[in-house]
């Protein structure tokens, strides 16, 4: 993936006579893929543009005409409630037509392959793709397919930009300047794209990340106890050797959905002894900094992974992750798919390899 | 075979078989090998065509353990046609056809039809792998005396392994009688489930579930000691992992009956191929990455596996190169990585990209050629692989400074899944001659190339 250095000034259509959205810079980019390779002032000016569309998204009336005419569709191969509605709301907050294609309920059912359905779709005109798909880098296959921007919206176990960007949002809008803070993630880091995005997204804003979870549920060439080196691709992370280590002086504690089919695979005994070794409740958050935040990317598996009683405490911010979840959704959508704007790069080069 | 008569004169002749490398001619006629001359005179023999090999070495045609073929079953992969061809084009003269077709080769009737056509229409010779168990299943033997008096080198379930350890014992306590190796893809697939390439640090940046080289070495160790208890023979495909070498060591060590093959893309190439960079290691992950082309059975491993394997190949622990050649359709490959089919097209590189192990002194080129001739004639017990007198007349020229870049799209295999598109590679066969016949000469498809502009 390419992206030119340059920065191009950006404002939503209907925000003028507000005021309230300040003039972004955001770097020219076809596909949101991961957050690996934008910076950290890329990201913060996405967040800068997330502060607006939240003002916008909190209106009585929330339509804006800034995408009218484009066309985005979210292309979901696993279901999903959360991140497919936060999509499709941003779009038409934003003014776009948004389609839904479920794959159960398309030609893909019929067997139609990846390409196929994205030439398809390709065919169609289309602004955005939002994709959300269970093998890992089906999103960068299909950006080497299609003129269209391509948004990941979580693939396999590998990523989930948009999703860490609602994180660090929410976290900003809290505690300000990440630099130093604790961030204690626990949970299945193995298999959790979350985890592999927000690892890297904290890191790059300056946290400190710490994971905690069984031994079965980190990769192979991880040890417990250790911080890895920069040739792992995830440089600084610190794995702890227990939760406690881990959520001590916390500045944010985020407990991830662990799954049914990792007892059943053989990774844990019982999500019973999974809640009792590594579930967050009271008694652990009391080891975390006062005033820590407690996040859950959703759905929430209460009572294991999390207890109802700091799910829905005082520290959770768990609700308010789902509302700027719209709002960071918006800033992306509008900053890949902005009418007038000269950031439809690649779009020559990209079909170069569609030999079929 | 016709009356031909030729001489290649002029050319580092390298003849593991022999203990040759020296300046001579090879003379040829009727299909056979006459003589290789103590020294070459500079002259051709009345009467004998000439291939000038000045600069070139000669060597015995290649000699491949582990090619499929495709056919009967999925013909739009590759045919006997088009893969003998392409064997041909990357100087081999005699492959072996894996027994997973469509239908299996599991009968004397289906080794038979593969034997018959690939008389009738290959380019150069085939001999057949037939299954271990009926269908490949891993239940029930195949009738592998039937199958051996229908000409099999040795038996395999391909990429199947045999998981029951009872079956294998079996497997190979019978094969003994017939004196044919066992061939057995060692993987334990429960330890790697799910896995779609090795694990490590490539596989965890990319969010691929990992296969641990302990799924291989495991199931070698297995095998190591069943050959011992039942005193057979065993042939290790594709070995590619550390560990399975120090299994290997103690085993031969020991007088395990036991040989093993490498690939050309254990030997050169790392699972950092995966990000898609030809084997650069990036800082961000780009579309480049998930290359569908470098996903193959066993994966491609961990630059410390490479080494290993390259230093143990080397010395004679490993004893020979197979290609494990494996044409997909683009179909198979123009998806994602979970989805795509192992395997890659590896005939029309191998030798080129092996080639690089000499350019770096990683190894002789005479060991190099005895890994692709002598070695796996010695394991096919057949007189091949060599310029003895009475020899089928099967060499190969090489030019060891030619350079090209692979374009799968000029490959005469059916099938361009290789991960090496676009890499320039240094050494490449120029002629193959099988049973004294030229079936492949560079300067005739250079030239009809340029006629098609």
């Amino acid at each position: 993936m390419t992206n030119p250095t340059t920065t191009v000034g950006n404002k939503p259509a209907g925000e003028s006579s507000n005021g309230s959205c300040e003039e972004m810079l955001v770097a020219p980019r076809q596909h949101l893929l991961d957050l690996d390779d934008l910076s950290a002032a890329e990201i913060n000016d996405l967040l800068d543009s997330a502060d607006g569309m939240l003002e916008i998204s909190s209106r009585d009336n929330r339509k804006t005409p800034a995408l009218r005419g484009k066309t985005i569709i979210t292309m979901f191969f696993e279901n999903s409630t959360r991140t497919r509605v936060s999509f499709e709301q941003a779009g038409k907050i934003l003014g776009a037509d948004v389609i839904n294609v479920t794959a159960s309920a398309s030609s893909v059912s019929k067997g139609e392959s990846l390409l196929n359905t994205v030439k398809t779709l390709q065919a169609m005109q289309i602004d955005a793709l939002v994709v959300r798909h269970p093998h890992s880098g089906a999103p960068y296959f299909i950006a080497n397919h299609t003129d269209a921007s391509v948004v990941n919206a979580g693939d396999g176990t590998h990523a989930h930009p948009t999703q860490s960007l609602l994180d660090l949002f929410t976290v900003r809008n809290h505690i300000g300047d990440m630099t130093g803070k604790k961030i204690a993630i626990v949970g299945d880091v193995l298999y959790s794209r979350v985890a592999r995005s927000n690892i890297l997204a904290f890191q790059k804003m300056g946290a400190e990340v710490t994971v905690s979870c069984p031994n079965t549920l980190i990769p192979d060439e991880w040890s417990l106890g250790l911080t890895l080196g920069d040739e792992t691709g995830f440089g600084g992370l610190k794995l702890a050797r227990n939760v406690d280590e881990a959520v001590d002086s916390a500045d944010v504690v985020m407990a991830l959905r662990i799954q049914q089919e990792r007892q059943d695979a053989g990774h844990l005994p019982s999500l019973r002894e999974y809640a009792d070794r590594w579930g967050i409740n009271a008694q652990r958050m009391a080891l975390a900094n006062d005033g820590a935040l407690l996040m859950h990317p959703g759905p929430m598996n209460e009572g294991v992974e999390i207890s109802s009683e700091v799910a829905h405490g005082a520290q959770s911010v768990v609700e308010e992750q789902v509302r700027n979840g719209v709002a960071v959704r918006m800033a992306v959508l509008y900053t890949l798919c902005a009418p007038g704007k000269s950031s439809r790069i690649g779009n020559s080069e990209s079909t170069s390899g569609d030999e079929a | 075979m016709v009356a031909r008569k030729l001489a290649i004169t002029g050319g580092r002749v390298i003849d593991p078989a022999q203990g040759i490398d020296r300046i001579a001619d090879v003379l040829i006629s009727n299909g056979k090998i006459d003589e290789v001359t103590s020294g070459s005179t500079g002259s051709t023999p009345d009467g004998y065509e000439h291939i000038d090999a000045s600069g070139k070495i000669v060597s015995p045609g290649f000699v491949d353990l582990h090619t499929h073929l495709r056919d009967p079953g999925q013909e739009w992969k590759e045919t006997i046609v088009t893969g003998t061809r392409a064997a041909a084009f990357g100087g081999f003269t005699t492959i072996s056809a894996m027994p997973n077709t469509d239908p299996v080769q599991d009968s004397a009737a289906v080794v038979d039809d593969v034997v018959r056509r690939s008389a009738a229409e290959g380019l150069i010779r085939v001999l057949p792998i037939g299954a271990i168990s009926i269908g490949q299943k891993g239940k029930q033997l195949a009738p592998m005396g039937e199958l051996a008096d229908s000409g099999v080198i040795g038996f395999s379930d391909d990429g199947n392994s045999v998981d029951d350890a009872n079956l294998m014992r079996q497997a190979l306590s019978y094969s003994a009688e017939l004196g044919l190796p066992i061939i057995n893809h060692a993987e334990d697939k429960k330890i790697g489930a799910g896995g779609v390439m090795s694990a490590g640090t490539v596989a965890t940046r990319l969010g691929l579930v990992g296969v641990p080289a302990e799924a291989e070495t495991a199931m070698v160790a297995r095998d190591l000691h069943l050959a011992d208890l039942t005193k057979a023979r065993l042939h290790i495909p594709h070995i590619s992992t550390v560990g399975s070498l120090v299994a290997l060591r103690t085993a031969k060590e020991s007088g395990v009956d036991v040989t093993a093959e490498v690939t050309p893309h254990h030997l050169t190439l790392s699972d950092e191929w995966v990000y898609g960079l030809k084997g650069e290691v990036p800082t961000t992950i780009g579309s480049e990455a998930y290359d569908t082309d470098t996903k193959v059975n066993p994966p491609l491993r961990s630059r410390d596996d490479v080494e290993a394997v390259i230093d143990a190949l080397s010395e004679g622990l490993i004893d020979i190169i197979a290609t494990d050649h494996a044409p997909h359709a683009a179909t198979d490959k123009v998806c994602t990585y979970n989805e795509a089919a192992h395997g890659i097209n590896v005939l029309e590189t191998a030798f080129s990209s092996v080639f690089q192990l000499v350019d770096t002194g990683k190894i002789s080129a005479v060991r190099l050629i005895e890994s692709l001739t002598a070695g796996p004639a010695a394991i096919l017990c057949k007189d091949l692989g060599s310029l003895k007198k009475g020899f089928s007349a099967d060499v190969v020229v090489i030019d060891p400074g030619s350079k090209w870049i692979v374009n799968p799209e000029q490959f005469e295999s059916k099938s361009v899944n290789s991960p090496l598109a676009g890499v320039e590679l240094t050494g490449r066969v120029v002629t193959t001659i099988y049973q004294g016949e030229t079936v492949f000469d560079l300067s005739d498809v250079v030239a009809s190339a340029g006629a098609k502009q």
